[in-house]
């Protein structure tokens, strides 16, 4: 019989990045609220720490033109339409309420001339929208959260991974997981459980993602039955490192281009002039010297091809590639040392604005930014699909389970813009937090069926045991880790066809039964092999996710391009691919209907579009 | 591709030491690279933290050929291969396994620290004012990826085991942060030499050495927190108009 440290908790926060923090202290500001706090790594180390760039919030600071509704139409322009217009409409308005709300526990924001917030260009924004701090606005905002959180009376569990939610009838109750550090198996028993887990990139080989990114809050939620939502929105951010091996796919912050860095091709063209979508012509700048001046401030000016939407800028790059005017270790130019040319001290204002990109190639690289152009190419960073939530509470399709951040869909619909992840975390973790306080004070705790979770926990074990029995003859799972980062990426990756997904199909059904009889030597003692053992189911069922909703969506959109579908197509534009475990536990794939966006909100993405 | 001899500390408990594995690597690679080669490769259960590797996280801390460093911050070609290279967890904290330590009194420590007390805000809309040159200054402080780095390399938590006594650098840092900050309003200095300890520091600056980040742990924060105790504590002037307004 296994033995269990046990928790009782009214909500329990899964994951301690910016969205479970945020969600963690609003719950616990409900008094007399137990709130629990689990994260698999230590705490301030998730992966919000490694956000570069900054903070959408239409605050206006910088050009008082901006407000909420611009950044509404803008962030329902980059998403193709596909999002869901009340988190976009929820986001725009509160994003900036919860920056302030950052700088009151103790946030220190670069400041404008008159000390307010400065902003900085991002793609796809069309004003300075981006409140940050150098490049380094993921670790400020994960500090002031884990700073003032910790004196919100919640109880942290760090090292701790949930591997399975529990359930009673439909409602979830509570979620077992184990401690890393000693192995020891942990129950927890809640009255609503908000996932905020992050996303999934280590499915891929080329990826800016920590490894934490193993896609487990999608798989507890598909496994509990909830739905998930745009999962074939797949965000490869066009700027990751290449070069060293390595170090491939480390990020180089869009904030590059925001202050005034440029893409050129091996033959020193700035090639992004080429290809400017139709529907971003009229914003965007016609020569150089129009850019430059939209880099510098110059609120007249347009801004610069290079910050085109994500999705559009990581295309062009491969075209460039494909077409031989690739850099030498097969990426493009990007360059922000040629600013030496427009103003005086240029390698020291780079330094200011972009230390840790400074820092980063010079130790990575041997390269030396303020005088040399970096190499780049695209790098699987973000998923804008998720769970499906109600777009006001946060509620996914399982009553008491709540999603928030990177791991839940909605608001980024195809396409994700810079720095709209950050506020999402603030938005809607503080609203799932709300909500899921609210869900439990009306509830009392659950029952838990504890000859299930005694079924799992020796399903946990079982990889050690396939080791002693078979006397080691078992796969290791680092193995099995590397196959599935290839396959994704090469079958499911930027371009995509329906051939090489259906083989992916085949290659994640291959995997699966290797993972099933994966083994691990050594105790339970803080053991990795053991722990990404147990990470590989969630990984493979949610590849499995990425690749059906990809071949169901039968045109180019977003984050999701199809070589053999290269156009949008507007009857796709009105659903939304939901996918969900059907009866038999086989995964099914159905098409959602997107609500009817309201007059208030089409007039305002209409007068936005001149 | 080169190859390189690596002796790893590993075991638990009381059972610890090096093992020595021998493996390949590519141009370009970090020290944490080859550890997750010898993991993929040679030794599947070998413990090791880790979060970003790109130096932002400060997880995977650990001592290599006794220098404390980030493992996925140090290039393989700038560490000595000629001899084997010797990869040890931090020696301040207590041991788990292999190359992770157990650093929970550091969170432990934060929380005593009192925390961040604004002053009410400066304009309508409930926000606040301040110009750069003031928040340059914190700024520097709250670079720090509490990698914990100086704190396993400063000889009295290390050498003198003094963690119920002092907080040692970083958080000499975090409370610089704190007194600094243009909108801080709480008081924290005499709590800096009751229960934190600094007066325990002899600035041999050992921590500004190690620190990832470069922050200037000594001059720029602890000097100055040491100067202000001093102007606060020992200053007669002051002494005397605290006894009033304490009555
Ligand atoms: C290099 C980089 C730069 C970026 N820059 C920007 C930027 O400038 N602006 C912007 O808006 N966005 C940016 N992003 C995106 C943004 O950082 C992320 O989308 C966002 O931080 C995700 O936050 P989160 O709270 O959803 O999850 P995370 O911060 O990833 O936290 C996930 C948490 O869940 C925990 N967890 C996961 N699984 C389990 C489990 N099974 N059991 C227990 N705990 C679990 C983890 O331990 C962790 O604590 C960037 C991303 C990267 C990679
Ligand atoms: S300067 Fe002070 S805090 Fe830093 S290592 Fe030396 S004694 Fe420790
Ligand atoms: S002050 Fe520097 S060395 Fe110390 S924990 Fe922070 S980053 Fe690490
Ligand atoms: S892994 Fe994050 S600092 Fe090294």
């Amino acid at each position: 019989m296994p033995e269990y440290q046990k928790f009782e908790h009214d909500v329990l926060v899964i994951g301690a990045g910016g969205a479970g923090l945020r969600a963690a202290i609003e719950a616990a500001s409900v008094p007399g609220l137990k709130v629990g706090l689990v994260c698999k790594s230590l705490l301030g180390k998730a992966h919000t720490v490694m956000a570069e760039g900054g903070i959408a919030a239409a605050l206006a600071t910088v050009n008082s033109a901006d407000s909420w509704k611009v950044h509404f139409a803008d962030t329902m322009r980059g998403g193709q339409y596909v999002n869901s217009w009340r988190m976009a409409e929820l986001h725009a308005k509160e994003a900036p309420e919860c920056v302030h709300e950052l700088e009151a526990w103790g946030a220190v924001f670069d400041r404008t001339s008159e000390g307010k917030i400065l902003q900085r260009n991002f793609g796809g924004h069309r004003y300075p929208r981006l409140a940050h701090v150098g490049d380094r606005t993921g670790l400020e905002m994960i500090r002031t959260l884990q700073d003032h959180g910790i004196h919100q009376g919640i109880d942290v569990h760090m090292e701790c991974t949930v591997v399975s939610l529990l359930k009673d009838g439909d409602r979830v109750v509570g979620a077992f997981g184990y401690d890393r550090q000693r192995g020891r198996f942990i129950l927890f028993q809640a009255k609503a459980i908000v996932l905020a887990t992050g996303g999934v990139g280590r499915a891929y080989k080329i990826t800016s993602n920590s490894w934490e990114y193993t896609a487990d809050g999608h798989a507890l939620a598909y496994n509990s039955g909830a739905d998930l939502a745009d999962m074939e929105f797949v965000q490869f951010h066009p700027t990751g490192m290449i070069w060293p091996l390595s170090v491939a796919g480390i990020l180089v912050t869009e904030g590059v281009r925001g202050e005034g860095g440029v893409l050129r091709n091996s033959l020193g063209k700035r090639f992004m002039f080429d290809d400017i979508p139709e529907n971003y012509k009229s914003q965007t700048a016609d020569s150089e010297e129009e850019g430059w001046r939209y880099t510098q401030g110059d609120k007249q000016a347009r801004r610069p091809p290079e910050l085109l939407t994500r999705d559009h800028v990581a295309r062009c790059i491969m075209r460039e590639v494909k077409a031989g005017r690739g850099s030498p270790h097969g990426g493009v130019f990007l360059d922000i040392s040629w600013i030496k040319e427009r103003i005086p001290n240029a390698a020291e204002h780079i330094k200011k604005k972009l230390p840790s990109m400074y820092h980063q190639f010079k130790q990575l690289a041997d390269l030396d930014i303020t005088t040399t152009p970096m190499e780049v190419g695209p790098t699987t960073h973000y998923i804008m699909g998720g769970v499906r939530v109600n777009p006001d509470t946060q509620m996914s399709t399982v009553p008491g389970l709540f999603a928030a951040g990177e791991c839940a869909a909605g608001l980024h619909g195809a396409n994700r813009l810079g720095g709209n992840s950050l506020s999402d975390l603030l938005v809607f973790g503080k609203r799932a937090g709300k909500f899921a306080a609210e869900f439990a004070k009306g509830q009392s705790q659950g029952k838990v069926d504890m000859a299930q979770v005694d079924s799992i926990a020796k399903e946990t074990l079982a990889p050690f045991d396939r080791v002693s029995t078979s006397g080691s003859t078992g796969e290791g799972p680092f193995r099995i880790q590397h196959v599935l980062q290839e396959k994704m990426q090469e079958l499911v990756g930027i371009v995509r066809t329906e051939k090489e997904m259906v083989s992916a199909l085949d290659e994640l059904e291959k995997l699966k039964q290797r993972a099933s009889v994966v083994a691990v030597d050594g105790n339970r003692e803080y053991n990795t092999g053991w722990h990404t053992a147990l990470d590989l189911p969630n990984m493979l069922v949610i590849s499995e996710a990425i690749t059906r909703a990809a071949i169901e969506r039968k045109e180019s959109r977003g984050g999701h391009f199809r070589e053999d579908f290269q156009n949008k197509e507007k009857a796709f534009g009105e659903f939304n691919i939901i996918i969900r475990r059907g009866p038999g536990g086989a995964m099914q794939v159905v098409r959602e209907r997107i609500p009817e966006m309201p007059a208030e909100l089409k007039q305002i993405i209409e007068e936005q579009a001149k | 591709m080169s190859s390189a001899t690596f002796q790893l500390w590993r075991g638990s408990g009381a059972d610890g030491k090096y093992t020595t594995y021998t493996t390949d690597y590519q141009e370009g690679m970090v020290v944490l690279d080859v550890i997750h080669k010898i993991q993929a490769e040679q030794a599947p259960n070998l413990a090791v933290r880790w979060n970003c590797k790109a130096g932002k996280c400060g997880s995977c801390s650990a001592e290599i050929n006794g220098k404390p460093r980030l493992m996925c911050m140090t290039r393989m070609n700038e560490i000595p291969v000629e001899s084997p290279v010797t990869i040890e967890p931090m020696r301040a904290f207590p041991w788990i396994r292999d190359l992770v330590t157990d650093v929970s009194w550091n969170y432990r420590v934060k929380k005593q620290i009192k925390k961040f007390k604004p002053r009410p805000p400066d304009n309508p809309d409930g926000t606040w004012s301040m110009s750069q040159e003031d928040v340059d200054r914190v700024q520097e402080f709250r670079k720090c990826i509490e990698c914990f780095l100086c704190q396993d390399v400063c000889h009295v938590l290390r050498e003198h085991n003094l963690h119920e006594e002092f907080v040692g650098p970083r958080f000499f840092v975090y409370v610089a942060a704190l007194e600094m900050h243009p909108l801080d309003t709480e008081n924290r200095l005499e709590e800096l030499v009751t229960a934190k300890g600094i007066g325990y520091c002899n600035i041999t600056k050992c921590c500004t050495k190690v620190c990832p980040e470069n922050i200037t742990i000594t001059d720029n924060a602890i000097i100055p927190l040491k100067e202000r105790v001093v102007d606060e504590y020992y200053d007669p002037l002051k002494r005397l108009f605290r006894m009033f307004r304490s009555k």
